[in-house]
């Protein structure tokens, strides 16, 4: 029996066999399916989430490694008044995605980087988003969003 | 002579009819009730709201329904693949309704017939919508306006609209859409002759920005994709095939599989042909092994203890090496098949004092789209339900029902928004893998293909060769032109899909000598549309060496290209697919002006330019490029300027050209998919280094507003930037490059 911390609550994955990747376990046994497979070998992000505030690829981790550590998933982003996070709205304002598979591990990766640097410059964003492909080519897209969203945290928003 | 039109040969354009698919706008107003048939179909949709709104709703037609709180509920009929379509579509039925755009929710429109062309290709969903769509929405608002003006007593000219609102100037009186849905709904829908359409300058939805219609779904993790549906019971299926593409399954260790934790079955499914063919509404499955599980994880885990043994007497012995040594033999030569041959090319280029002949080269490439291909099927008594992110999903039904050889009315399709497709998804292989699998589970089962399936059982972007030849006269102006496709081709009779030369206006009608031939090498490896077909990859080769005849010739490249299209004129008045070169000079003009064509430039950078018209659309860029001493490049910005009449979704249609300008980097930068002795090289992204955020350039995107009925922008886009490139990549190093992807000549980005 293994349980985990998802998004501030315990979820419990039942008898899962340990070495299932949190990617599968997140989106077969919890049904929480914004978390995307891509390749499954950590080069496109689209799985990222949050290990304790450090932004993973969900298909490399083993669930059975994960008990006692906080997760959070795109589910679990916003505001804890369940108000969007500024990234959310930054990205809905610019019209970010395109097929928008990307986008919700594109928002993990940022919403890491915003946490560490409330005020990042484009090669902040380069770096932290590095690991994160979008196929669709919003890249454009993502660094406008970012600067929007560190702006609106500069006034009072929150992430 | 010119039989280019038979040396394009393409599947899918027999889908894309030169004539606006649609009905014409009078049957379509007689036939566009809602039948109850239609209503049902919305109650097995997931995701959706209608199932309970379609029963309190107003249903005025096959795309509009008014909810008595004032809800206007527009359906949007075309997949979703990042092209913008879901939101762009009821934009103009909104446009045309005088609709208040916070009162629109869109709803995926269920798959059938009575939406005639659903389909996401050709770049042709708006062009062929357009009409109709416009006819469904300014038809509601007459049929509200009637109903207003019975209500208060006074002729309908009297009343007018504004935003989803009802006014009766003269007296003073107003009400809304939803106040008078039920009467209006009930009234005869006018004829399309009486309707009145807006001018473009009385638009207010249309050409603006509006944020894409599933953003808040997308940026919360909303099960939205195809990938993303669960139905109860639901078991996940896996499906290999043989390596060796087209090999067949002789055995296999299926009783070790069926022992594994998790799993429900494993058998060997037969398939209907070795090699497959590019063929939407076709019934052609590769042979491959089932494995069916209680989890994807499980499914994955077994799997890689499945040995199979495979018979690979019929399967493709194709290996890239082999076509690339065989284009150097034919460097220099004429092809054996004449496609096209007006006036003497041969004879005037030969005798040319300024003539330039070189051999360009590009690869195969994957579409890669970011979902893996995932479909969910469900069979019982005798009907089979799909639910699928097909690009082609007025054909899925097709090539279903033919496939299990039963009525198309037993098989039911669903539309999910796919996670990109850029053509992948036109083909439905994925769909009929997972029927012949669902039909021998006693439960919904979701077929998911790894990536490391995507990548090897793509219908691939074909790679190819051509020789270029062609001369200037004296006064330095393009005279004769005598090009030599080298293809690849399954049947030896014509190319494999996504090769043939589209009729071409450019350069053979502008040309008194224009000569085109081909060569075809035998090859087996499956190929298909891939964003913007044959433009794609010709557009590279012709540009470039467009720009090789510039600089042959001491002109500057913008002069020469625009001296290249002759006086203005439309070859075909009236036919969108036919090169009007006033519109492509404008382009032209327009985008050398905004980068400033000219400027001088710091050492190792320049600009480059390029054109391209292709799906109606005309597109011209400019990419201001640096190359270092390491050849390590950088595209410092892209220009770009559209003319694909009038614009939709101002945002959609940035976003798209931003996309085809970091596409189109990817690719010629660093893309290529190889075969060995049948078996693709490549596996996964780690071998196939799409482009990554910091090699983003600055983009500038600017549309003309020529006054032209739209077309659709998920394709031109692309095209021109490749050449754009490398031609800066010339005038900046005097490296020209011939051979894509880029990274072949030892640059990096």
């Amino acid at each position: 029996m293994i349980n985990l911390s998802i998004n501030g609550s315990t979820q419990s994955l039942g008898d899962i066999d340990p070495e299932t990747p949190l990617l599968w376990a997140l989106r077969d046994t919890l049904g929480l399916v914004g978390t995307k497979y891509g390749c499954g070998i950590a080069q496109c992000g689209a799985c990222t989430v949050h290990l304790n505030g450090v932004p993973v690829r969900a298909c490399q981790l083993q669930v059975g490694s994960l008990e006692g550590q906080d997760i959070t998933t795109i589910e679990g982003v916003a505001n804890e008044d369940g108000t969007l996070h500024v990234l959310q709205e930054a990205w809905i304002e610019h019209d970010v995605p395109q097929c928008g598979y990307c986008q919700a591990g594109q928002i993990m990766s940022a919403a890491a980087l915003l946490a560490a640097n409330t005020k990042p410059n484009d090669d902040d964003i380069d770096a932290a988003m590095a690991g994160n492909i979008c196929r669709c080519g919003t890249y454009t897209r993502i660094v406008e969003a970012i600067h929007t969203a560190a702006g609106k945290l500069d006034q009072g928003g929150t992430a | 002579m010119n039989n280019l039109q038979n040396g394009y040969n393409d599947p899918l354009d027999a889908f894309e009819p030169k004539e606006a698919s649609q009905l014409s706008r009078r049957e379509f107003i007689k036939l566009s009730g809602m039948g109850a048939g239609l209503a049902l179909a919305f109650v097995s949709v997931p995701f959706s709201k209608s199932a309970t709104a379609a029963t309190e709703g107003r249903e005025f037609n096959l795309f509009v329904q008014i909810d008595p709180d004032g809800v206007i509920r527009i359906y949007s009929p075309n997949p979703e693949v990042g092209q913008g379509i879901k939101t762009a579509l009821p934009m103009v039925v909104a446009e045309e309704l005088d609709a208040n755009w916070d009162d629109v929710v869109i709803e995926n429109s269920p798959v059938s017939d009575e939406y005639g062309r659903q389909r996401a290709g050709g770049s042709r969903s708006v062009p062929t919508r357009w009409e109709e769509l416009r006819a469904a929405g300014a038809g509601v608002r007459a049929m509200l306006i009637e109903a207003a003006a019975g209500q208060w007593g006074v002729p309908s000219s009297e009343v007018t609209t504004n935003q989803s609102m009802l006014i009766h100037a003269a007296s003073d009186r107003r009400t809304s859409y939803g106040e008078v849905a039920n009467l209006a709904s009930e009234l005869n829908p006018p004829m399309v002759d009486s309707l009145t359409f807006k001018a473009p300058d009385e638009y207010r939805i249309l050409g603006t920005r509006i944020t894409g219609t599933d953003n808040m779904a997308l940026v919360t993790g909303k099960p939205i994709f195809g990938i993303d549906l669960q139905l109860p019971n639901m078991l996940y299926a896996t499906y290999t095939k043989c390596p060796k593409i087209g090999g067949r399954v002789l055995k296999a260790n299926l009783d070790e599989i069926k022992a594994l934790p998790g799993i429900v079955t494993a058998f060997v499914v037969e398939g209907t042909v070795g090699v497959t063919r590019f063929d939407p509404a076709g019934v052609s499955v590769a042979p491959g092994v089932a494995i069916v599980a209680e989890s994807t994880w499980q499914n994955f885990k077994a799997r890689e203890s499945l040995k199979i043994e495979w018979d690979t007497g019929e399967a493709s012995k194709d290996t890239w090496g082999d076509y690339v040594e065989a284009a150097v033999d034919l460097r220099g030569k004429e092809g054996s098949t004449v496609l096209a041959d007006q006036g003497n090319a041969s004879q005037v280029i030969n005798d040319a004092t300024t003539k330039v002949s070189s051999q360009y080269g590009f690869g195969f490439v994957s579409h890669a789209q970011l979902e893996p291909q995932s479909c969910v099927a469900h069979w019982q008594e005798n009907m089979m339900e799909v639910w699928s992110t097909s690009q082609t999903q007025s054909s899925v039904r097709d090539s279903v029902s033919a496939l299990l050889d039963m009525p198309k009315g037993n098989v039911i399709a669903h539309q999910l928004r796919g996670g990109g497709g850029f053509g992948r998804r036109l083909d439905n292989d994925y769909i009929r893998e997972a029927v012949l699998i669902a039909q021998r589970v006693d439960a919904p089962v979701k077929l998911q293909w790894s990536r490391e399936d995507d990548m090897a059982f793509d219908f691939f972007r074909i790679g190819g060769f051509y020789n270029m030849q062609a001369s200037v006269d004296e006064n330095g102006k393009l005279n004769a032109w005598n090009s030599h496709a080298i293809s690849l081709s399954a049947d030896g009779e014509k190319p494999n899909s996504g090769a043939g030369l589209r009729p071409m206006d450019f350069p053979g009608e502008l040309l008194e000598h224009f000569k085109h031939t081909q060569t075809l090498l035998p090859s087996k490896t499956p190929t298909g549309p891939w964003r913007a077909p044959s433009s794609n990859s010709y557009a590279f080769v012709e540009q470039s060496f467009m720009h090789e005849l510039s600089v042959a010739a001491k002109r500057d490249h913008l002069e020469f290209l625009v001296e290249s299209m002759g006086e203005p004129r439309w070859f075909r008045e009236g036919d969108e697919f036919s090169l009007n070169t006033e519109r492509a000079v404008s382009v032209i003009k327009t985008v050398a002006e905004r980068a400033g064509w000219g400027a001088e430039q710091p050492e190792g950078r320049a600009l480059g330019l390029s054109f391209y018209f292709c799906h109606a659309g005309y597109v011209a860029e400019v990419a201001d490029v640096s190359v270092d001493k390491d050849k390590k490049i950088t595209v410092n910005k892209v220009w770009l300027v559209a003319d694909v009449g009038q614009i939709v979704n101002l945002s959609s249609a940035e976003n798209q050209c931003q996309g085809g300008v970091i596409d189109g980097i990817s690719t010629v930068m660093g893309l290529e998919i190889t075969m060995t002795d049948g078996r693709v090289d490549q596996t996964n992204f780690d071998q196939y280094p799409l482009l990554r955020i910091s090699s983003r350039p600055e983009i500038d995107v600017h549309f003309l507003n020529s006054g032209y009925s739209p077309t659709g922008l998920g394709e031109p886009a692309f095209p021109p930037l490749a050449a754009a490139v490398c031609n800066a990549i010339y005038t900046a190093t005097g490296d020209r490059i011939r051979e894509l992807p880029i990274r072949k000549s030892g640059y990096t980005i």
